[in-house]
């Protein structure tokens, strides 16, 4: 006969309500081991989806994700041209917060080449970009269905189609438009702008006097066309030919002096090491705060329903029952109680993972670690309850 | 008769509580022996060492000085012999009924009656049957799946009852089983042990400090500030 499942049974709403209560905790646990490895899911997004295995970024930085880094979008062209590379592709990315409804609308804007790769990874309602300008793809987690038009810049842009979960490397959702239609956004000034800057241009020119009229129009012409360009983009990205190989590739872009060609592995070394180090050790802290709650809890439930059960303790000992019987109730109760918690936290998390406002990815291998670590905590826990119990004296079963 | 058959052989048993000025004779120089299904009643008024006799004899509560002998074996020889297994002993040899019933709260009557079945290697399929078989031979077939907290104080009794009998003990010992019951639930338990004596010949120690519950009593001891007088065992007997 199990003893603890008896006591247990016997004194359930009790059992139930520390377990919930308990499971709640663990829960709390799990989220947390949860969100870290959504930081990282997240922080790798992007990169996982664009499958370059060369990231080209300005020289001297660490990349769009971790600064700003701007290339001339022409590069691409050297860049198709390096023996081994296959594909070459430019990408723009900007975070913009906007109002939407009264309150403030994060997102990421990703501007890709619509022949190139780099743009949605799939396409879950609607259609891809079919059209060179104001057509924008979005992810499920920007929340607008299809049709609905978003004003960026100085245009309006119409979803025509929604992709999956693709969010930045802070979690916002990412929205896809062309590359033009990027640029624009992020570099195009507005007609006042244009205006007074082609004014001071003027206005510099004259003071040329040796400037024939003719070199005049020329150079106007020309400075405003580079005052105005916006052929720039934030990184281009590169895969390369089956069994090319990548260190020369990237030593050949390096010797051109003004980029910095980043592998997939150094870019997301970038992404995780210097963008969630921080946030995963103050997760980790959390996590070993609350498991030492939760043991103390554990011991503490344990030693007070030790303590609620001496009498019975000591009957059993005064019929002549094995040390081991009661160690087993009081371990047993200690473990089921362990169990069934975390089962609950487990629960729980499962029925709210996907209502959390930052993604939460549950991996096996974290699960299980946890479940070991509160089955051991549980046994821990329960030395209290057990150095007390041996210590009850059958005599005691003998009072009153 | 030889020393071999006796169920309980105490001799000169002693205890002592605590020590120098302090100090409190228990019981001093027991001496008697009990022979399997005899039923014998231990009175005497409150704090004259009844239960510490008990509880000596039931290896609760070590001796200070003296010899006990149970169902043949040693085990009390001027303190416990030494590497005894009393838990052993305990559910092996002996049965425990107290005043207070001392059912476990959270295990019904016949679960009560099973656990002392199981501690003692008896399957739970033929503890289950046991513990049905004499639960319905004590009146209870029908409290079976009751918690104690259900029970009436006599139907706890007998539960604890079945509980001391459930390994057929060459001992059982009962401090003060009818204290808690009223006179007609108290007899109806004297008159069980006793059937349960000649049944089982089991040696049955029944402390109690109820003159009127004695009848049919096969000896009385009495003891008196620790000091035991008992009648010996007739002639023919010994
Ligand atoms: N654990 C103990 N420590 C000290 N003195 C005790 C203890 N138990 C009993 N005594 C003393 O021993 C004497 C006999 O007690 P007890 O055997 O309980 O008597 P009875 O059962 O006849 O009422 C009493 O004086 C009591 O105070
Ligand atoms: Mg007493």
């Amino acid at each position: 006969m199990n003893l603890a499942v008896r006591d247990i049974r016997y004194h359930l709403g009790r059992f139930i309500l520390t377990s919930v209560g308990l499971g709640l905790l663990l829960g709390v646990v799990m989220s947390m081991g949860g969100i870290y490895r959504g930081l990282f899911a997240d922080a790798l997004a992007v990169l996982n989806h664009t499958r370059a295995d060369i990231w080209v970024v300005q020289q001297d930085t660490n990349g769009p994700f971790a600064e700003n880094s701007r290339i001339p979008e022409d590069i691409k062209y050297r860049i198709k041209g390096v023996p081994g590379v296959a594909q070459a592709s430019p990408l723009s990315f900007e975070t913009l917060q906007l109002e939407r409804g009264g309150r403030p609308f994060r997102f990421f804007l990703i501007g890709y080449d619509l022949n190139g790769f780099g743009g949605p990874p799939v396409i879950t309602a609607g259609r891809n970009i079919r059209q060179k300008h104001y057509e924008l793809v979005a992810a499920k987690g920007m929340n607008m269905a299809l049709g609905e038009k978003l004003h960026l810049g100085l245009h309006d842009y119409t979803v025509v189609g929604i992709t999956g979960k693709v969010v930045s490397s802070s979690g916002d959702p990412a929205a896809y438009v062309s590359l033009s239609d990027a640029q624009d956004i992020q570099f195009k000034k507005d007609n006042d702008a244009i205006r007074s800057d082609r004014a001071r241009i003027d206005a510099n020119l004259s003071r040329i006097q040796t400037l024939s009229p003719t070199q005049t129009k020329f150079l106007r012409q020309n400075v405003a066309a580079i005052a105005e360009s916006t052929h720039t983009v934030n990184t281009v990205v590169a895969r390369l030919a089956p069994g090319a190989d990548l260190s020369q590739v990237k030593e050949r872009i390096n010797r051109w002096n003004h980029f910095r060609p980043l592998s997939e592995e150094e870019q997301s070394r970038i992404l995780t090491k210097g963008m969630i180090e921080k946030a995963r050790m103050q997760l980790g802290l959390f996590r070993i705060i609350l498991l030492v709650i939760s043991a103390v809890i554990i011991s503490l439930i344990i030693y007070t329903s030790t303590l609620d059960k001496i009498r019975v303790i000591a009957t059993l000992k005064l019929i002549g029952s094995p040390n081991r019987v009661i160690v087993g109730m009081i371990l047993q109760q200690s473990l089921l109680m362990g169990v069934i918690a975390y089962a609950i936290g487990y629960l729980l998390l499962l029925m709210t993972y996907d209502k959390f406002p930052r993604r939460i990815v549950l991996e096996p291998f974290d699960l299980r670690l946890l479940l070991a670590i509160v089955i051991v905590i549980c046994i821990l826990a329960s030395f209290v309850g057990i150095r007390k119990a041996l210590k009850v004296e059958p005599a005691e079963a003998l009072g009153g | 008769m030889d020393r071999m058959s006796y169920a309980i052989e105490v001799e000169k048993l002693t205890k002592i509580y605590g020590r120098g000025e302090t100090a409190v004779t228990a019981l001093l120089d027991a001496t008697f022996q009990v022979k399997p299904g005899e039923l014998v009643a231990i009175l005497g008024p409150s704090g004259s060492g009844k239960s510490t006799l008990l509880t000596a004899i039931g290896l609760i509560n070590e001796p200070t000085r003296g010899r006990v002998v149970l169902d043949g074996a040693l085990v009390a020889d001027g303190g416990w012999v030494a590497g005894i297994d009393l838990k052993r002993l305990r559910r092996e040899k002996l049965g425990f009924i107290f005043q207070a019933h001392n059912l476990i709260p959270f295990l019904t009557a016949q679960e009560n009656v099973m656990v002392a079945l199981e501690i003692n290697r008896v399957s739970r399929h033929d503890a289950k049957i046991r513990a049905a078989e004499l639960l319905g031979s004590l009146n209870l077939g029908r409290r079976l799946n009751n918690y104690p907290s259900a029970l009436s104080g006599g139907e706890a009794q007998r539960v604890a009852i079945a509980r001391a009998l459930a390994n057929v003990p060459k001992v059982i010992l009962a401090d003060e089983p009818t204290a808690a019951l009223d006179t007609e639930n108290g007899k109806n338990v004297m008159a069980l042990l006793k059937k349960l004596a000649v049944e089982n010949s089991s040696a049955i120690l029944v402390v109690t400090h109820d003159h009127r519950m004695v009848e049919g009593f096969d000896r009385i001891f009495e003891v008196h500030d620790g000091r035991i007088s008992c009648p010996p065992l007739a002639e023919g007997e010994r």
